[in-house]
């Protein structure tokens, strides 16, 4: 099958490209779009803004979560902040500098029209979240505050404490009631998409799971948007939560949506370190904390010391060291990097040695514990109820873990992926942070896409297209939900010894081991072969007790980790094949003199596209080349 | 990096689905760490179970960072726990002593009916949410995010009662199976913000109408609700919309579609 991977980016200057594409889209008549019907699946910022806002459109929406309420998506984790590039700290912020910074933060491998866009409606988002009563915080004059966030050197981060992403979300979600209420969106709860339904080569539906009768049910419509999130949870441990999953877009994948850079990971640096075998999800703290923390290891090896008895000398604030101009504001990729590389000399610190501190010692002198408290204060508390260990009087321990994947379902300019009618939205797609996502992007553009971008691409979608009459007992759909029947049993009928989290595990340590903060072509040589075969164990000796019909959750579970375990092969296999570091993706065999990544634009100014060809053939590299018009490719320096 | 060495007994209330009879069921789980989280160590148990073939206990829980609000239990008949702004995800076995017996039920309440094992329907949460709990403000109407000021001290008010993560612990810890806490704080919320004016008291009397009617109980002030509340919150936004209900009880009025009102 040939895929065709143009971009549709509009001609024109890029100040206007997307003014121009709107004005040229094609609209429907109010009265004729209640007669269309789009499934949303996913309710976090993307799936939650682009269900209400198409439901005041007046389209029907179906909306799914696998929840138990769509306002738990995992958008609400997110802590620091949104960007926007208002400028209102008149400290020389813009559009064109928002998108350069993060093409920049990007390393140079996300589509400049895209991320321009994103740039231009930013400023949108944060009036509609206003309005919909989100309580940013505010100065004492009622203006908005700002802060920084990494990878910049304005202040443009709007934030509601430490919880931004639960009042964005929250924001989002009584768009969602208010058209519950209306009977323009209907809301499935406790749902898990199993497939996509595709007829005559379009997406026209899906096959869902009921996760507590069991029972798998199909819902057809004239467009499928897909904004289930991330894949973190390949490497078992991260910051995702625990219903966060891949299964939704890898079965997307499977049945023609290419997916792009898989193998573009973020770590962030700033967790609570691995303490447990036992241990189930990992926390993040935010990267506003480096506003006023300061990043630090010993500067002798095995130091055991307290942190309080090292003096001031021989202390080694390495990211200040080594990037004076951002400082403990590095971007994510950089600043994770520089603490493994910390650890791996042998500096790390905390019964581990797998963490660094972050130290506050010198912000509470110089604003007073009130201070920090008002701006910190609940993330400190976290920390201490997860440490037992109070941050006022001793510096925290973190160390960089799983956060965000910058790959996903390839889209084009319009958001929709090789399937047409299947559109991707928010970190499911691959489309905006190119190679390392800076903070306090990941909730822009989540509601830039279902907000602002999303609506109207649809909109044209729809209007153009020539949709056929169909109904869910079209073949297409008995098909798909024989398909998952088949699977399911397979699952139940092995009966094996391992259970369905032992194997997620020993995947989860090929990917950190192998396809983590640094990789080369032995390691990923390794990983694969190793992921082959433990999915080959894996359907030979897993144990999922029980059936279907029911509420069976290591049926759910295993369905989730078999997934998992083709797409861990996928990444490892993209990063082989990209040889050049960029961003996230650090290959030990591409770096400068002083440990940064090398990048090879020559060679790999792409981003790189995978087609499934069927489960006993390799999947195919594809190539969308990155133009370059309006900036200049350069190398990335912090320093 | 090792387990711990605390061993304990465990009663954990096990009901197949929500029309079967339940039961408290004994276990034990060996070798626990005081870093490890509550829902690890069920983790653990229910390892051991799927091994032994055995049918998994069933509980909420997602972000297991304390704010997405879907994990709920009663542990030793307090809604997570009972410790101060701590959800169930982020209880940690350094609050328990080897040898102890503890008693895990699901959130009970009128509303909550139990769906299996631990898990608890609380979709009455987003029902009230639907009557009101939101600014009708269309994608595309905003103006610009300073073109109306809100001082400091109301925003971060306004701030306080949106904190609210709609767990549900306050209609179970509440005797009269209450939901005014998360209520209040979302009317208080909307009341506090110049945006959510224009709406105010339509929201209240919409929203407290659709609580009766869902079975949640009245408030009769035992307070029981905040000192459960993971986000501390405060009764104080229970005062506050009985204030906007008051309001509006005596003053709005409504014209219906078929008196010429829209």
């Amino acid at each position: 099958m040939a895929i065709n991977l143009d971009p549709k980016v509009p001609q024109g200057p890029l100040e206007q490209k997307w003014d121009k594409h709107k004005f040229e889209s094609k609209l429907i008549n109010p009265a004729n779009k209640r007669k269309f019907t789009v499934i949303v699946v996913g309710t976090g910022l993307a799936g939650g803004s682009a269900a209400a806002t198409l439901a005041e459109l007046g389209y029907n929406v179906l909306s799914f979560c696998i929840q138990d309420s769509p306002r738990r998506a995992h958008s609400i984790a997110a802590q620091g902040g949104i960007n926007g590039a208002k400028n209102y700290p008149n400290d020389g912020d813009s559009v064109k500098r928002l998108f350069y910074d993060t093409i920049k933060g990007g390393d140079y491998r996300s589509r400049e029209a895209n991320v321009y866009r994103l740039a231009q409606v930013s400023n949108n988002i944060i009036d509609q979240m206003v309005s919909q009563g989100v309580p940013f915080a505010r100065e004492y004059g009622g203006y908005l505050d700002n802060r920084s966030f990494g990878g910049s050197q304005v202040s443009r981060t709007f934030y509601a404490r430490g919880q931004t992403g639960q009042q964005l979300l929250l924001g989002a979600y009584s768009g969602m009631m208010k058209m519950v209420a209306k009977g323009k969106i209907k809301m499935y709860n406790r749902r898990e998409m199993m497939d996509l339904v595709t007829i005559n080569g379009k997406a026209r539906g899906i096959i869902v799971k009921n996760l507590i009768t069991g029972e798998l049910e199909r819902y057809a419509a004239d467009a499928v948007l897909l904004c289930t999130g991330g894949y973190g949870n390949v490497f078992y441990l991260s910051t995702n939560a625990k219903h966060s999953n891949a299964s939704a877009a890898w079965r997307c994948y499977k049945r023609g949506a290419a997916f792009a850079n898989p193998c573009f990971t973020q770590i962030h640096p700033t967790c609570i370190p691995v303490h447990g075998d036992y241990q189930s999800k990992l926390t993040l703290m935010s990267e506003s904390l480096r506003n006023d923390g300061r990043v630090w290891v010993p500067k002798k090896e095995g130091d055991n010391r307290k942190p309080a008895e090292i003096p001031e000398e021989e202390r080694d604030y390495y990211l200040e060291r080594v990037y004076p101009s951002f400082g403990n504001l590095a971007p994510r990729d950089v600043s994770s990097r520089q603490a493994k590389f910390r650890c791996d000399e042998g500096k790390g610190v905390g019964p581990t040695k797998q963490a660094v501190y972050l130290d506050f010692r010198d912000a509470i002198k110089r604003d007073g514990r009130e201070v920090i408290a008002g701006k910190y204060g609940n993330l400190f508390e976290m920390y201490e109820r997860i440490t037992a260990d109070d941050p006022y009087k001793t510096p925290m321990m973190i160390f960089p873990a799983v956060h965000y994947t910058m790959g996903g379902l390839w889209v084009d300019y319009n958001l929709m992926s090789t399937v047409p009618g299947l559109h991707v939205l928010g970190e499911a797609n691959f489309s905006d942070h190119g190679a390392n996502r800076l903070g306090a992007s990941a909730l822009m553009q989540g509601l830039a896409d279902g907000y602002f971008v999303a609506p109207y691409t649809l909109g044209h979608y729809l209007a153009s297209t020539p949709l056929e009459k169909i109904t869910i007992e079209d073949n297409a759909f008995k098909d798909a939900e024989q398909a998952v029947r088949l699977q399911t049993d397979r699952l139940l009928k092995v009966k094996g010894k391992r259970t369905a989290d032992d194997f997620h595990k020993e995947l989860g340590h090929y990917m950190w081991d192998y396809v983590g903060m640094s990789r080369n072509e032995a390691g990923l040589k390794k990983a694969i072969d190793g992921i082959r075969k433990l999915r080959e164990e894996f359907w030979q000796d897993v144990n999922v007790p029980g059936d279907t019909g029911n509420m069976n959750l290591e049926l759910h579970k295993a369905a989730r980790v078999a997934d998992f375990l083709e797409l861990g092969e996928l990444m490892a296999l993209d990063a082989l094949e990209r040889n050049e570091s960029c961003g996230g993706h650090f290959r030990e065999e591409y770096q400068t003199e002083d440990n940064e990544a090398k990048r090879d634009d020559e060679h790999f100014a792409h981003a790189a596209v995978w087609e499934y060809t069927g489960a006993n053939s390799s999947p195919v590299r594809h190539k969308e080349e990155l133009v370059f018009e309006n900036l200049k490719l350069a190398t990335r320096s912090y320093k | 990096m090792s387990a711990g060495n605390m061993n304990l007994n465990l009663k954990i209330w096990r009901q197949p689905t929500g029309a079967a009879e339940g039961k408290l069921v004994d276990y034990r789980v060996e070798g626990v760490s005081p870093d490890q989280s509550f829902l690890e160590m069920i983790d653990v148990l229910n390892d051991q179970l799927v091994r032994k073939g055995e049918d998994p206990i069933a509980f909420d829980h997602d972000c297991r960072e304390g704010i997405c609000g879907m994990c709920s239990m009663m542990i030793n008949g307090k809604a997570h726990g009972g410790y101060k702004n701590t959800t169930t995800c982020q209880v940690h076995m350094r609050l328990y002593k080897d040898g102890d017996t503890i008693i895990v039920e699901p959130f009970r309440a009128k509303a909550f009916p139990i769906v299996k094992d631990l898990t608890v329907d609380r979709s009455g949460i987003d029902k009230v949410m639907m009557a009101g709990g939101f600014i009708s403000a269309n994608t595309g109407n905003a103006q610009d995010g300073n073109a109306v000021l809100i001082p400091k001290p109301i925003a971060d008010e306004a701030m306080d009662a949106a904190a609210c993560i709609g767990c549900g612990a306050c209609v179970a810890s509440c005797p009269n199976g209450s939901g005014m806490l998360f209520m209040g704080a979302k009317i208080s919320q909307l009341a506090l913000l110049p945006q959510g004016q224009p709406e105010s008291p339509r929201r209240s009397l919409n929203m407290v109408h659709t609580h009766d009617t869902l079975g949640f109980g009245n408030c009769t002030t035992h307070a029981e609700c905040e000192a459960t509340c993971p986000k501390g919150i405060s009764i104080e936004h229970i005062a506050r919309m009985n204030r906007e209900y008051l309001k509006a009880a005596f003053t709005y009025y409504e014209k219906s579609r078929s008196e010429g009102g829209a």
